[in-house]
């Protein structure tokens, strides 16, 4: 039997030398294998295994029966979210927030990243990028605890200060609604102002510092120059950025605006993740919020792909 | 460089400075008011007097969170949960990294594609809390350090480091009989002491600093962190002022001044690590981001 030698290039042979290729490389790669096993189980585990959980979003699902054992009900709890009270308040307070931060902050970083590029004593520009990236590594609750105690109406520096200039009562900045968003974009600036200007410092460090050298013999004044050789250079990485701005425009996290709302601000502040979280976690309804929370993933995966898709329509650039 | 001297020169050269003041001053400002005020006697804070620096100095606010025990407490278990997540993160992070980075791993396409997708998709807020019960992790430290042990970002970031090193490297100890896990252990490693430090830190602040897996996942407040407590000291005791009218408060008063001092302090002790520390590890933190900004 051994001796009938098949042709070279029957589908047989070829599987079976792939196979054996195959048994090769993974021999040769076994402990590879082996490293990256403690870190695949934790996607497996943690990334996938939540995948499956999506299932109760077509469900009316009950903690004790499991998700085998609930009942199904089909596209019942979509239907109820699109036909929610709050359905519109969610959807337009996310995508407020997110359209203020792109139109405000956004571009604040990059006029900052600009504007710090202007410096030429290395040591202050060193000091400010340092001094500037610092609130980045302050945590949330003291982000906001600052603003709460700020602009207390009882006790805040503020309010104090308000009252002895212009002899006005206390403004409960944290509980009217009209402040919520000024509010929530002041302090996303405060916070990501330098440390978002980062990646297009990088980008700058790329450009030869012969070109503003040349332009400058040429005559051409600074301002022309960040005209014509700053912003085309930092160009493409503010295309990826924006890129993925608008990619998450409708993924609002729901940390920080948790610890600023109150009921007093719901119409303002309340966006689909708060949503998410106070119906699934404080009223245990756990098959409506994943499937809120589904149909926000499903809107975040669409608008990335859009984007993607215009950027790389429009210029050289694209994300993948 | 050959200096422009004309007009609009000069305009930028004002707007540049004018704006850098600002932002040193809106950025310093807030962060060393709170320690003035944390500093300054309740009575002086609540005339108006502190403007910047302490009025009537006194240690009294540090003192009643120390002896109230809450603040060290959550300090202690923001500690652990730091240092053992961190531990957990790296261990994973940098073998998964590794294997990713040696071109010679069969199915590394299949592994880097079944990693990306967690980028895109995942089962959201719900499913990761049933998740947690499921596994009995409820209300213990393994929720706070396990389900967010594995950044995608800085596993991608640690992956190029580790290409940076020469295969050559790899290839003579191989020669001399090593195997992958010696060389990860022996060779890989020791030469990407900085990338460790930057990536260890990374996920040492993101640890220090997380609250919202503490609220999903705790129910015990002694196993609070100092974040969630800084949370229910200030901004819960704040909301719930909102709601009680201005007159009733007045009762209190005495007591409050002292709670006013006592939010203030406990603010500073939950951010002072940070201040203490990013003077000296800030340049890993920025290394850090432009290597993920030029090859991610």
């Amino acid at each position: 039997m051994n001796q009938v030698a098949p042709l070279t290039n029957s589908p047989i042979k070829r599987r079976s030398r792939w196979a054996s290729s195959f048994k090769k490389g993974w021999e040769r790669s076994k402990y590879l294998h082996l490293l990256a096993l403690p870190g695949v189980l934790f996607y497996l585990i943690f990334n996938y295994a939540p995948m499956y959980a999506i299932l109760i979003a077509f469900q009316d699902f009950q903690p004790m029966k499991g998700v085998w054992g609930s009942t199904w009900v089909g596209f019942d709890q979509f239907k109820t979210f699109f036909q929610h009270i709050y359905f519109w308040r969610v959807i337009r307070n996310t995508l407020l927030l997110s359209l203020l931060e792109l139109l405000i902050v956004f571009p604040l970083q990059i006029l900052f990243a600009i504007l710090l590029n202007e410096i030429r004593k290395n040591f202050y520009k060193r000091f400010v990028q340092t001094v500037s990236y610092l609130p980045h590594f302050i945590s949330l609750p003291a982000i906001i605890g600052m603003l709460f105690m700020f602009l207390s109406p009882q006790d805040g520096p503020f309010n104090m200060l308000l009252t002895k200039v212009f002899h006005i009562e206390p403004i409960n900045f944290m509980g009217i609604s009209e402040w919520f968003r000024p509010l929530y974009i002041l302090s996303e600036i405060w916070t990501t102002l330098g440390w978002g200007a980062i990646i297009y410092l990088a980008a700058l460090t790329n450009v030869n510092p012969d070109m503003y050298e040349s332009a400058s013999l040429d005559g051409a004044s600074r301002v022309k120059m960040i005209w014509h050789i700053t912003l085309p250079a930092i160009q493409p990485t503010v295309m990826i950025m924006l890129l993925l701005q608008i990619g998450k425009m409708m993924s609002l996290g729901a940390d920080k605006v948790l610890l600023m709302q109150s009921p007093l601000t719901y119409e303002v502040s309340d966006v689909i993740s708060t949503f998410v979280y106070r119906r699934g976690l404080e009223f245990g309804e756990y098959s409506f919020a994943t499937a809120v929370g589904f149909f926000n993933s499903l809107i975040n995966i669409a608008l990335l792909l859009t984007a993607n898709w215009f950027v790389k329509k429009t210029t050289d650039n694209s994300l993948f | 460089m050959i200096r422009d001297q004309s007009l609009s020169s000069k305009l930028l050269d004002i707007v540049v400075h004018a704006v850098m003041i600002v932002v040193l001053i809106a950025t310093i400002y807030p962060v060393l008011y709170v320690l003035s005020a944390s500093l300054s006697s309740p009575t002086a804070f609540n005339m108006g007097k502190v403007s910047l620096f302490p009025v009537d100095f006194t240690l009294k606010a540090y003192l009643l969170i120390w002896e109230a025990q809450t603040v060290p407490h959550s300090f202690l278990n923001s500690v652990i949960y730091t240092t053992l997540g961190t531990a957990i993160s790296m261990l994973l992070t940098t073998s998964l990294a590794y294997a990713l980075s040696r071109k010679k791993l069969t199915l590394r396409r299949f592994y880097m594609v079944f990693i990306l997708i967690t980028m895109f998709f995942n089962g959201g807020m719900i499913s990761n809390f049933l998740l947690v019960k499921n596994l009995g992790m409820y209300d213990t430290i393994w929720a706070i350090v396990l389900p967010t042990a594995v950044s995608t970002y800085y596993l991608i970031i640690m992956r190029s480091y580790f290409q940076a090193v020469p295969e050559e490297l790899n290839e003579s100890a191989y020669l001399d009989g090593a195997n992958d896990l010696v060389i990860f252990f022996r060779i890989t490693l020791p030469l990407s002491m900085a990338a460790l430090v930057t990536i260890g830190l990374f996920y040492a602040v993101n640890y220090w600093n997380a609250w919202f897996s503490s609220l999903l996942y705790l129910k015990d407040t002694d196993k609070y962190p100092l974040q969630m407590v800084l949370r229910s000291i200030i901004i819960r005791s704040e909301l719930l002022m909102q709601s009680i009218k201005a007159g009733e408060v007045s009762a209190n008063e005495m007591a409050s001044t002292d709670i006013t001092s006592i939010k203030y302090a406990t603010l500073f002790v939950s951010i002072g690590p940070m201040m203490i520390l990013y003077p000296f590890i800030q340049k890993y933190f920025v290394k850090g981001v432009m290597i993920g900004s030029l090859k991610g």
